[in-house]
């Protein structure tokens, strides 16, 4: 069970939360072309170690939160609300 | 109450309370106090139970829940529960219960016979022997096994529990899992700083191994006095951390006591739910096994368990035991023995020196030092014990009436490894011991490895105060306080099994699941070397007692097979539940009607004075038809006054999302794939979105009610998720829109007025608002007073006739809701359900959740042209690859019956005439015409708009039916759409 530290909310159990998939990833521009959406789509690295993703604080204060977290150990080193 | 196995009281036996219990039919006696085992003991009772694949006999083995023998059955007023342990279970008075794997009896078992014919049964025997033929797995094999095999058995017709359990969250700075030296004297540490503290211990008294020496009594009731007086420590006895999930949070599960019961109406169990900043495991050591022929033999003991069961109740386990030891710490039960009184056969040690062994001598006691047991023979209290020298050489018998044997002693790291805690080899106690991140917490006494309760108790103040430092608060160092002594001790000498020539027969590493150490290394030889692979290929360490006393000892024989170190080896990895646990105990109070929430539309009370059938659609509770009548004539009734006349329906379940903003008419333009910034005010469209590969995910309509103000409806089933999928991308892909989106689902009731004469209906409730066909057009909304109420009217519809929906504040549904009924009264209007609705659907051609299942495209629902042309997307680019438009995809089409007296089901296939095998689609919906004749349906088709006007057969195997069917435009009613713009 992760803890996960809400900017907005406080130390909240994951349950409260959503996720939302890999933070890595930027949503190619309109004209990009198939591929570059395809990757965006469907290619994730997956590794072990640490991994950017979102998580949606929907059982709270619905703000999106990008999550630097370690998919091995579940350490969590950082937590930044989307767009900072 | 004394008799020749209960020399006295014990420390928690209370012999003024004698108790009246019942096992296997037969009438004992126990004390208060007692588990049942310590009473079945004080009876004289060695035999407890049959094994589980061998039917051997079985005696107690343990003290404690790491029993794999003494398994029994609870037959209560409620029931008969399954795998109890003997060794944990409180007696009380009136207790009744049975042992388990055996038929007819516990002492002839006609299923021994396995024991006979187990050179035919070894590991991995149902694999290899139950292969072929495949059919004979589910009728033969499968029920012979189960029946033979197998703990106890649930009992399907056990009573229903009011309230078993409850679940509570439990909040603290440190959790100390383990209430022994080590977890006591960290706890008082941290309670006297001012922390809070919870300490979980597993045993029905506080106190672990400080209670097996009497030396420690009046240090363990000092502490526990002092835990008792401190505001911010709790101390939970009978509570096992069940597991450990990370970020500090713990699962523990405790078992209230009888008394406890009675006074809590029924509740059994307490699930507490743990989240702490640090954890200190002072979880303790387990005492191991040793594998030699005839090690289950029923008098067999740990010479652990021995000591608990006299040094608590007062049962001694044989008045003649022979002891077969490997370290000076299994001596203290010699002693204790010594001490009461009971003479010993003798001591079977194979270290050829050891200061115990020296102490022994000294008290006359015989040692036979540089020897093991290579085979025990008889059972119950006639045993005689075969040794040999370490060399191989025989060195005689020796009669006894009980075994008490000791391998060494395991820390117990499950939690921590659970946690990530790494295991290192410790030559010294020949055994592993772990090691945590401070920042997740520590392992102190003999879980960490120490040994000796003095030894202990000081670790445990060390870790206390490390934490304490840890957690930015240091403790004062304290003066010394005197302490028992622990004795001076020489090393364990590891032995994890004896291989001598005469040592034949079956040795034992896992006792509950009939493991032997040549099942071990058959797994070794047949490629299982991984310790993984080896337990799931014997089942070695599976089931209630996890392996907790033979788990190392088949690790080492697998080493010595291997021929590695066994530190190259390892253990299996521990996972949770560290003990079983019921499912009512997980689930709480969330049972019967408290499993899920309700929701609840603001006229719920009014639909269920209407008479209405409810059905949950997710969490809702939408009315389904107003009547208890079954069939379809009620639900044709009401969907034919919308046909007819006028009909009404609460459609409060839709999603509403408020989205405002200089931005919100191009985030929807981003969020859906068809155009909402060029909509005008006043005006509501249809609209579909799709998620990012491509597919449809939602549609509904989606009104400007100002320049920068929009109000978007969802499908109820997908309310949740469309919010989430706007806000998702409103702050990660797209935060340049100024935009807030707001959920108003709760706050906006909403009822479809609809029916040719709905207009009427419409006007005599909102004022304020021309509604003639040309003021207030198909796609027309506008804010307007209704009934009275500030409310909103939108010219919407989703039943094919002219329709209107008006939406007020929910708290005035009831006021509006009946000036509408009233107001319809003379034009026969009917309040119509979730049937009717899908009824009326269907028979236009709308699509709902059947249809947007995920896997279709918009163009395979026919919605190609609301694709914008210009501008950016969710869903754009991936949408147009060409497989997303393939022609033979499947899409939306009609399907009629040619024989109208002929019935459609959804989920029937459709096929050729010529090719019934080949399913070329489904019904995804259907029901019986309200204005067409017989049924219609809604399919999802192959090619499906090439074969319209084709004829299919549709086929229900399951119902064992064949219908003609003719394929037709989804539009089957009004396809000009003349109602609706009546």
């Amino acid at each position: 069970m992760l803890r996960i530290q809400c900017p907005w909310c406080g130390e909240r159990d994951e349950t409260e939360f959503h996720y939302r998939g890999d933070a890595s990833r930027t949503r190619p521009s309109a004209d990009a072309g198939m591929a570059a959406f395809s990757a965006y789509t469907y290619e994730r690295s997956n590794p072990r170690g640490w991994h950017q993703e979102w998580w949606l604080h929907v059982g709270g204060c619905r703000r999106l939160l990008r999550l630097t977290r370690d998919t091995q150990s579940h350490e969590i080193r950082s937590v930044t609300p989307a767009g900072r | 109450m004394r008799g020749p196995h209960r020399l006295a009281p014990g420390l928690l036996t209370d012999a003024a309370r004698p108790v009246g219990f019942c096992f296997d039919g037969q009438r004992m006696r126990g004390l208060a106090g007692d588990t049942l085992a310590s009473a079945l003991l004080a009876n004289g009772r060695t035999l407890v139970g049959r094994s589980f694949k061998y039917h051997r006999p079985r005696g107690i083995v343990t003290a404690g829940p790491e029993e794999p023998c003494a398994l029994v059955d609870v037959i209560g007023a409620d029931g008969r529960e399954p795998n109890r342990l003997a060794t944990t279970l409180a007696l009380h008075d009136g207790l009744v219960a049975e042992s388990q794997n055996r038929w007819p009896s516990l002492r002839f078992d006609a299923r021994a016979f396995n024991d006979l014919v187990s050179r035919f049964l070894p590991a991995g025997f149902y694999y290899k022997t139950f292969m072929a033929p495949s059919w004979a797995w589910e009728r033969v094999y499968e029920p012979l096994i189960r029946r033979a095999a197998g703990l106890g058995r649930l009992d399907a017709n056990a009573g229903a529990h009011p309230a078993p359990a409850e679940t509570l969250h439990e909040h603290a700075d440190v959790l100390v899992v383990g209430g022994g030296g080590a977890g006591l004297a960290a706890a008082q540490r941290l309670g006297e700083r001012g922390f809070r503290v919870i300490l979980a211990e597993q045993d029905m008294v506080l106190g672990g191994g400080t209670l097996l020496d009497a030396r420690w009594d009046a240090w363990r009731q000092g502490v526990c006095d002092a835990l008792g007086a401190a505001a911010r420590v709790r101390c939970l006895a009978r509570t096992t951390v069940l597991g450990a999930y990370g970020h500090g949070v713990f699962g523990a599960l405790q078992v209230l006591s009888p008394a406890e019961t009675l006074q809590f109406g029924g509740l059994r169990e307490r699930l507490r739910i743990i989240r702490a900043r640090r954890v200190l495991f002072a979880t303790g050591a387990v005492e191991r096994l040793i594998a030699f022929p005839g090690n289950d033999t029923p008098g067999v003991m740990l010479a652990g368990a021995a000591l608990s069961y006299l040094r608590r109740y007062g049962v001694a386990a044989g008045s003649r035991p022979a002891l077969f030891l490997n370290s000076d710490q299994a001596y203290d039960t010699l002693f204790a023995f010594a001490a009461a009184g009971i003479g010993c056969a003798g001591v079977i040690d194979p270290r050829p020196q050891s200061l115990a062994a020296d102490r022994a001598r000294a008290a006359a006691i015989e040692v036979h030092g540089g020897s093991v047991i290579e085979a025990v023979r008889g059972r119950g209290t006639a045993l005689r014990v075969q040794i040999a020298r370490l060399d191989g050489r025989a060195a005689g018998t020796l009669a006894a009436d009980s075994l008490l044997i000791s391998g060494g002693y395991c820390p117990q790291t499950a939690l921590a490894v659970q946690l990530g805690a790494t295991l290192h080899w410790q030559q010294s106690i020949a055994a592993f011991s772990a090691q945590l991140p401070a920042a997740i917490g520590r392992l102190a006494g003999s879980a960490r490895g120490v040994f000796g309760l003095a030894a202990a108790v000081l670790d445990g103040a060390a870790a206390a105060d490390a934490i304490a430092a840890d957690l930015g608060r240091p403790i004062a160092a304290a003066g010394a306080r005197p302490l028992p002594d622990d004795p001076q001790v020489t090393p364990i000498a590891a032995l994890w099994e004896v291989r001598t020539a005469r040592a034949r027969g079956k040795a034992f590493v896992d006792l509950q699941n009939d493991v032997t150490s040549a099942d071990v290394r058959l797994a070794q030889r047949e490629g299982y070397e991984h310790v993984e692979h080896m337990k799931r290929y014997t089942t070695h360490g599976m089931a209630t007692d996890q392996g907790r006393i033979g788990g190392l000892v088949g690790s080492a024989v697998l080493a010595q097979a291997r021929g590695v170190a066994l530190s190259e080896v390892g253990r299996s990895k521990p996972r949770p539940f560290a003990q079983p646990v019921a499912f009512a105990a997980l689930a709480g109070s969330e049972v019967g009607q408290h499993l899920k929430p309700w929701r609840r539309v603001p006229l719920h009370d009014w639909h269920q004075a209407a008479g209405a059938s409810f059905v949950p659609t997710g969490l809702w509770m939408r009315p389904l038809v107003y009547s208890r009548q079954p069939g379809w004539e009620p639900v044709l009734r009401e969907a034919r006054a919308v046909r007819r006349s006028v009909g009404i329906t609460d459609v409060s379940t839709l999603g509403k999302i408020d989205v405002q903003g200089p931005g919100a008419g191009q985030f929807l333009d981003f969020i859906y794939a068809n155009t909402f910034s060029t909509l005008p005010v006043g005006r509501a469209r249809y609209g579909i979105m799709l998620r990012e590969d491509g597919m449809l995910l939602d549609d509904g309509t989606t009104t400007r009610l100002g320049p920068q103000h929009f109000i978007v409806t969802t499908t109820t089933a997908n309310a949740a998720a469309v919010l989430e999928h706007m806000e998702f991308h409103l702050q990660a892909v797209c935060p340049q829109f100024d935009v807030v989106l707001t959920d108003v689902g709760d706050q906006w009731a909403q009822f479809a007025l609809a029916g040719p004469r709905s207009r009427e209906v419409a006007a005599a409730v909102v004022a304020d608002l021309e509604l003639s066909n040309q003021a207030f057009p198909f796609m027309a909304a506008a804010a307007a007073i209704i009934a009275g109420v500030a409310g909103r009217v939108f010219r919407i519809s989703f039943s094919g006739e002219l329709a209107y929906e008006l939406a007020v504040p929910a708290r005035h549904a009831p006021l509006v809701w009946q000036a509408l009924l009233a107001a319809g009264a003379p034009l026969g209007i009917e309040a119509y359900g979730l049937d009717a609705l899908n009824s009326l659907r269907i028979e236009k051609g709308h699509v709902t959740g059947a249809e947007l299942n995920g896997n279709t495209s918009a163009d395979d629902l026919g919605f190609t042209r609301m694709l914008k042309r210009h501008g950016d997307f969710i869903g754009r680019v991936l949408s147009q690859r060409a497989g997303m438009t393939a022609p033979d995809r499947l899409q939306l089409v009609g399907v009629r019956p040619l024989d109208a007296g002929q019935r459609l089901r959804n989920g029937s296939h459709l096929v050729a005439r010529e090719a019934r095998s080949t399913s070329l689609g489904y019904v995804t919906s259907s029901t019986p015409g309200v204005e067409l004749d017989g049924w219609v349906g809604l399919a999802l088709l192959a090619a499906g708009r090439q074969r319209v006007g084709q004829q299919l057969l549709g086929v229900s195997p399951l119902h064992d039916e064949q219908v003609e069917l003719r394929i037709v435009s989804p539009h089957m009613l009004d396809p000009e759409n003349a109602r609706v713009r009546a």
